[in-house]
């Protein structure tokens, strides 16, 4: 198990590093003058030179991405070009709105996918199975903008229960915030949940089948006990593992569902940064979410020791 | 347990009487040709011509003059939406095609191979599974410019480590088999062996694999032209007009209802597709389901 766990976390920093490489090739490789950018039309040539003096833009392209990784490293983002602040500083105002979002997504599509998906299982082949995988199917086949759309018509311009969006920020209260990360984190969540719910579906199905489950059967233990106790853990592994990948997919959504509700978070921004060529938050940002997307999948890796105690001796 | 399908040993016609009685195949069946020929009618016929402005139409609703209303520009929306059609299809097909153009040889070469071969393709694979793919497809359209084009690209790039994937694995499964045994006897190479036996018995699970990329090749492609990263106006796409109807809803909600059906009901065709054309071929599955 340690080895495994050793090599995991090998490849995880291997990974780390070839993407800050492609990460920096990339946007190397983006037309247009940053320093240019910064100054505008009517910056003279002198002027332009000195500040890409300022920015190390002169150095060598190793030196460059060696600083760059450094500064990665203890937090030192560098300045944006179009909002003239540390980037750590953009960061972090934003990183309050996107994971609390984030956080929230992904508890309420865990809460609604397992227990659909225990419920549709133990119901096999009966209408309340098919008319949850049925939901579960449209659910797949939902864009999250859309739904957001959806939603903001319910509940913002209709019922008029929460705003249609924007972020007054935590100063506000915690209840004006979380009101307006309520929809978002439902929008998100929904298309989640559905593939999750399938998965956790036919997990259960196969563990369902095995010998252990009809001696626990067999022995007198009652059916929500076997389903909930025994199945369920047994089904974990899937289930873990496509909770990980999802977080990337989460990560991703926030990056429109940000757009649709106006929300200042950090999908907002990386999109913002990439429209404006403000190249330094798009490298730091860019890689803070793929380092993101990298441990939470070691933690997966972590958890399905935890989950299934085999694991912790063989492999 | 019955061994996977092999596509050469049943006829076409016992194949297809099978897969018209699943449910799940026959519905996602009927809704893909559906929404296919509504986009192939798009280039003969369409109620309206969608790149004439009648701002006097302009947002009108749903009547039957115009079954879905008009937009700000006073542009039909049933029109918009099976020219769009083409777009969304075109953009996520090849997008597909991509991805098994060069996923499949590279996954089934690393099979063939193993070893450091194996190693580095699956490495390749973590590192683009790392970059959440919605987050690249943006930078690679914004690096170098929106269009279908690009948008073609980026949701491409992201469709070859997938189809490495399934492609390696069913692979890796077939090759200790006795007839692979039997060709490696017979002196064939590997690449022989791999064209002529392992191919034929992995289409199944590409074709799963397929569909089911395309079917999020369609989501990927409404999301990027949201965002104003797709395809570029006058060409109508379904993501382009639900931005446009944000802005509108109060005024005119039906904007935002029919583009959103057209990709649900997309989507939601082709998945039924696959998961009848995987319960059809794969056996094993639908004990499960």
């Amino acid at each position: 198990m340690t080895a495994y766990l050793l090599k995991r976390l090998l490849i995880g920093l291997a990974t780390l590093v070839v993407a800050s490489l492609v990460v920096f090739g990339v946007l190397e490789i983006l037309p247009g003058d940053p320093a240019r950018l910064m100054l505008g039309f009517e910056a003279t040539e002198d002027a332009i030179q000195a500040l890409r003096v300022e920015m190390g833009l002169d150095q060598p392209l190793l030196w460059r991405y060696l600083d760059w990784v450094g500064g990665l490293l203890t937090l030192d983002f560098g300045r944006s070009y179009t909002y003239s602040v540390p980037v750590i500083d953009l960061v972090s105002e934003r990183v309050v709105v996107s994971l609390p979002l984030a956080l929230i997504a992904l508890t309420l599509s865990t809460a609604i996918a397992i227990p659909v998906g225990v419920f549709s299982a133990s119901r096999r082949g009966r209408p309340a199975d098919t008319i949850s995988m049925g939901a579960a199917q449209v659910g797949v086949a939902v864009p999250n903008f859309w739904f957001a759309l959806l939603l903001i018509y319910v509940f913002a311009v209709w019922l008029r229960l929460v705003p249609a969006g924007g972020f007054p920020g935590w100063s506000a209260g915690a209840w004006p915030a979380l009101k307006a990360l309520m929809l978002p984190a439902v929008a998100l969540a929904l298309p989640q949940a559905a593939i999750l719910a399938r998965v956790t579906r036919s997990a259960l199905l196969e563990v369902l089948g095995e010998d252990y489950i009809r001696t626990a059967r067999a022995k007198g233990m009652p059916r929500r006990t076997v389903l909930w106790r025994h199945a369920l853990r047994n089904a974990m592994i899937p289930v873990l593992t496509i909770l990980g990948l999802q977080f990337a997919f989460l990560l991703a959504g926030t990056i429109i569902i940000e757009n649709v509700f106006y929300l200042p978070g950090l999908g907002r921004l990386v999109f913002q940064a990439i429209t404006q060529r403000d190249l330094i938050v798009v490298e730091s940002v860019v890689m803070l979410l793929v380092a993101s997307v990298i441990v939470v999948n070691l933690l997966v890796d972590l958890s399905y020791a935890l989950v299934d105690p085999r694991l912790r001796v063989n492999r | 347990m019955t061994d996977s399908t092999d596509f050469r040993s049943e006829t076409f016609g016992s194949f297809a009487a099978k897969a018209f009685a699943n449910r799940s195949f026959l519905a996602g069946f009927v809704i893909t040709v559906l929404i296919a020929a509504m986009a192939l009618l798009s280039f003969l016929w369409t109620p309206y011509d969608v790149t004439r402005l009648i701002v006097a139409d302009r947002m009108q609703a749903p009547s039957a003059v115009h079954l879905f209303g008009t937009d700000h520009f006073g542009r039909d929306v049933l029109s918009m939406i099976m020219v769009g059609a083409r777009n969304s299809i075109a953009v996520a097909l090849v997008a597909v095609g991509i991805g098994m153009g060069i996923g499949v040889p590279l996954g089934c070469w690393a099979a063939a191979r193993g070893g450091l071969a194996d190693e580095i393709l699956m490495r390749f694979n973590d590192l683009v599974f790392a970059f959440p793919a919605l987050l690249s497809a943006i930078m690679i359209t914004a690096i170098f410019g929106p269009g279908a084009v690009n948008a073609i690209i980026a949701i491409g790039i992201f469709n070859i480590p997938v189809f490495a994937r399934v492609a390696r694995a069913g692979a890796l499964s077939l090759w200790p088999r006795e007839f692979i045994l039997a060709a490696r006897a017979a002196g064939k190479g590997k690449a022989l062996i791999t064209i002529e036996h392992i191919l034929p018995n992995i289409a199944n699970l590409l074709l799963v694999q397929g569909t089911i990329q395309f079917a999020l090749g369609i989501l990927a492609e409404a999301g990027l032209s949201y965002l104003g990263l797709g395809a570029q106006p006058p060409m109508p796409s379904w993501g382009r007009m639900l931005f446009d109807a944000q802005t509108r809803m109060i005024v005119a909600p039906y904007l935002a209802i029919f583009p959103g059906f057209a990709i649900v009901f997309t989507v939601l065709g082709l998945n039924l597709l696959g998961d009848g054309l995987s319960d059809v071929l794969d056996p094993k599955l639908r004990r499960q389901r």
